[in-house]
C-alpha cells in the first residue's frame, strides 16, 4: 500500500537523524505520538508536535514515560499508527508496557535514542548500551524486532520499515538509534509518497461473531479490529485464549507464549537485515551496528591498507539476532571483531552464533563518545594473527 | 573535493550550528557532494560552549568526526584556546577579531580575521553575525561556491529574513574577498614545531 501523501515531506533535506526519524514515522502513517521528551531524543517529538497539526493527528506530551508507552497502545486499538520516543532512563520506565504490547500484539514503535547509562548517566552523549534491554527488558518470554540505523537517511528509511514490521508481525518494534546518529546532520532524500510502501493494519474481513481476536493466521499472526467498529473483543495482559479472554492454565500459556516467540523466530531469515562488504575474501569480519559501524569502516580500510583481509557485516536488524546468517559466516572466517558502545552485549550474541567456529573479539566502550578507529584496527590485527 | 574537515566554535546563541548547517547544505544539496555535520553543546541554551563540525567530501563519508580540522572558525576566546591546538599544520584559522585575541599560535597557520559581529550590527541585526561569517569563510577559503552558499542560506532562514541574510552573506563575502590574498601576520608565532 502507498503512503498517505499528507505525511510524506518529499524532497531533499539536510536534517539530523532525530528529525529524519520523525519524517519516517509520518511517512509510515503515524498519526499519534505520546512522549515525555528526553535528551537526546527530544527533537523527534518536537518536530512531530510541530508537523502533526498540518498532517492531521495528535501529539500528547504525557506526565511520564509509563503513560506515554500505554497511551500509544490505546491509540493503536482506536485505529491509529502510533509511536513513542525516549532515551535510556525513559526506556527503563517503558518496560512494563513493552511487555504489554508484546502480549496483546499491539503494533507500535518505540524509538530509543541511546545515551550513556546506567541511570541518568550521560544525558547528551552517546552509547549503545540498551541493546539487551531492548531484547529482554520486560519480564516473561517474548521475541522482539529491533532495528539500528547508522545515518539520518536510514533514520527515515528504517523508521518506515519499523512501522511496517510492527504491523506485519503485530509486535512492538524497537528503533535503536544512538545520540550520534540522532544528532548527525546529512542529506536525507524523502521520495514521493507513491514510492513509500506502507504495510496496512491487518484488519479482519470477518463479520462480528465470526471473528476471534487472537486466532492466528497461517503466519501465526492474528487479525485486528478497532474499538467502536461493532466487534466484541477483549484485550488483556493476562494469559488469554483465542477469544482474548483470560484463561490461565498451562496449555493456554504454552500455546500463546510459544506463538509469540515463533511468529518472529520462524521469520528469522526474512528479518535478517545486514549490510555487507568485502566478505568474498575476508578472514576477519567486523560485526557492528549504528554509529559504531561508521567508525569501524575506517578501521576496516586501515586494515586492508595493511594487507589484512577484513570485511564488514553491519547489523541493520539486531533483533531477532541473525543467528543462522552469522553461523554460516563464522564457518568461513577466522574471527568476528565486534565493536560497540557498551561492554560487550552484542559481542556475546556473535560468539553464541559463531558456536566456536570463529573467534569473537569484543571492542568495548563504556559510552560518552565513539571508538578510536585505531582501537578497532588493533583488534582486527590481533584477530588476523 | 578531498576530505575536508571544518570546525566552527563559539558560544550558544551565536548561530554556530546554523552556520555549519548552511555549509553542509550548500555542499550536499546544492553542489552535489557529501557533507556530514555533527555538533556538541552544553546544557545551556545560550552562553555555553558550542561547537559544530562539518566533514566535506566528494565521496560518501563514513567517519563523521573532525580530528584535525583543515579550517577552524572561532567566535569566542574559549573556543580559540580549546581548538587551535588540533588545527592541521598549514590549516586556516578564521577568528571573530573583536571577540578573540590571538596569542601563542604556532606558525604555519593562515589566519584571517573579521569583525563579524560589528558588520552584522551595521546591518541592524547582530544575530546575522553567523551568516556574515559564512560569507567571509566562502571568500577566504574558496572551498564552497558563493552561489551554493547563498542558496543554502536562503533555504535555511525564515522567509522574512532572507533579504537581511543575503545582505549579511554578501557583506562577509566582500569583506573576505578584500582579505583573501592577505592573511594577517600580526601575531607572535611560537617557535617552529619540530617535524
Amino acid at each position: 500500500m502507498q503512503a498517505d501523501p499528507r505525511g510524506v515531506l518529499t524532497g531533499i533535506h539536510f536534517i539530523d537523524g532525530d528529525h529524519a526519524c520523525c519524517e519516517g514515522a509520518l511517512a509510515a502513517g503515524a498519526r499519534f505520538a505520546a512522549g515525555y521528551p528526553i535528551t537526546p531524543s527530544t527533537e523527534v517529538v518536537e518536530r512531530f508536535a510541530a508537523r502533526i497539526p498540518t498532517v492531521g493527528g495528535i501529539f500528547i506530551q504525557m506526565e511520564d514515560e509509563l503513560a506515554a508507552s500505554i497511551t500509544i497502545q490505546g491509540a493503536v486499538w482506536g485505529g491509529a499508527k502510533a509511536f513513542t520516543v525516549t532515551s535510556g532512563p525513559g526506556f527503563s520506565l517503558m518496560m512494563e508496557h513493552i511487555g504489554y504490547a508484546a502480549m496483546t500484539e499491539t503494533p507500535c514503535v518505540f524509538v530509543n535514542v541511546q545515551r550513556g547509562g546506567p541511570s541518568t548517566g550521560l544525558p547528551t552523549l552517546p552509547a549503545q548500551a540498551d541493546m539487551m534491554q531492548a531484547r529482554w527488558g520486560s519480564h516473561g518470554d517474548y521475541e522482539i524486532i529491533a532495528l539500528s540505523p547508522n545515518s539520518p537517511q536510514e533514520c527515515f528509511d528504517l523508521t518506515v520499515r519499523a512501522f511496517n514490521l510492527s504491523e506485519e508481525y503485530r509486535t512492538p518494534v524497537m528503533f535503536m538509534m544512538d545520540e550520534c546518529v540522532g544528532h548527525m546532520t546529512e542529506k536525507v532524500v524523502i521520495p514521493p509518497a507513491e514510492q513509500v510502501e506502507v504495510y496496512p493494519r491487518r484488519h479482519t474481513r470477518r463479520a462480528p461473531g465470526a471473528y476471534k481476536p487472537y486466532e492466528p493466521e497461517a503466519d501465526l499472526v492474528p487479525e485486528m479490529v478497532h474499538a467502536g467498529e461493532g466487534y466484541r473483543f477483549h484485550i488483556t495482559g493476562l494469559t488469554h485464549d483465542e477469544w482474548g479472554y483470560p484463561n490461565m492454565n498451562v496449555a493456554t500459556q504454552d500455546r500463546l507464549v510459544r506463538r509469540l516467540q515463533q511468529k518472529i523466530r520462524a521469520a528469522e531469515d526474512r528479518l535478517t537485515m545486514v549490510d555487507e562488504h568485502g566478505l568474498e575474501d575476508a578472514e576477519v569480519v567486523v560485526v557492528s551496528y549504528g554509529i559504531t559501524s561508521r567508525v569501524a569502516e575506517r578501521a576496516i580500510e586501515m586494515a586492508r591498507q595493511r594487507g589484512v583481509k577484513a570485511g564488514r557485516c553491519r547489523l541493520i536488524g539486531v533483533w531477532p539476532f541473525p543467528d543462522r546468517h552469522l553461523k554460516a559466516l563464522a564457518a568461513r572466517v577466522k574471527a568476528f571483531v565486534v565493536p560497540e558502545i557498551n561492554l560487550g552485549q552484542i559481542a556475546r550474541e556473535g560468539e553464541r552464533a559463531a558456536g566456536g567456529a570463529a573467534r569473537t573479539i569484543p571492542v568495548t566502550h563504556a559510552g560518552g563518545g565513539v571508538h578510536r578507529p585505531q582501537d578497532i584496527l588493533e583488534a582486527i590485527m590481533e584477530a588476523a594473527r | 573535493m578531498p576530505v575536508t574537515e571544518i570546525r566552527i566554535a563559539g558560544f550558544g546563541g551565536q548561530g554556530v550550528i546554523l552556520s555549519a548547517i548552511v555549509i553542509g547544505k550548500a555542499v550536499s544539496i546544492f553542489e552535489g557532494a557529501h557533507a556530514t555535520m555533527t555538533q556538541s553543546f552544553g546544557p545551556e541554551a545560550r552562553g555555553g560552549a558550542c561547537s559544530a563540525q562539518v566533514v566535506l567530501s566528494d565521496r560518501p563519508i563514513n567517519y563523521p568526526y573532525v580530528t584535525r580540522p583543515d579550517v577552524l572558525v572561532v567566535m569566542s576566546q574559549e573556543a580559540y584556546s580549546r581548538f587551535t591546538p588540533e588545527l592541521k599544520d598549514g590549516g586556516i584559522l578564521i577568528v571573530e577579531e573583536e571577540l578573540v585575541r590571538i596569542s601563542g599560535l604556532r606558525s604555519g597557520i593562515r589566519v584571517y580575521s573579521v569583525p563579524a559581529t560589528r558588520l552584522a550590527e551595521e546591518l541592524g541585526r547582530r544575530m546575522v553575525l553567523n551568516v556574515v561569517m559564512v560569507g567571509f569563510f566562502a571568500a577566504v577559503t574558496g572551498l564552497v561556491s558563493a552561489d551554493a552558499l547563498r542558496q543554502a542560506v536562503a533555504d535555511s532562514v525564515p522567509p522574512a529574513t532572507r533579504e537581511l541574510n543575503r545582505r549579511a552573506f554578501d557583506k562577509g563575502y566582500e569583506y573576505g574577498l578584500a582579505k583573501a590574498g592577505a592573511p594577517i601576520e600580526e601575531y607572535d608565532p611560537a617557535p617552529m614545531e619540530v617535524e
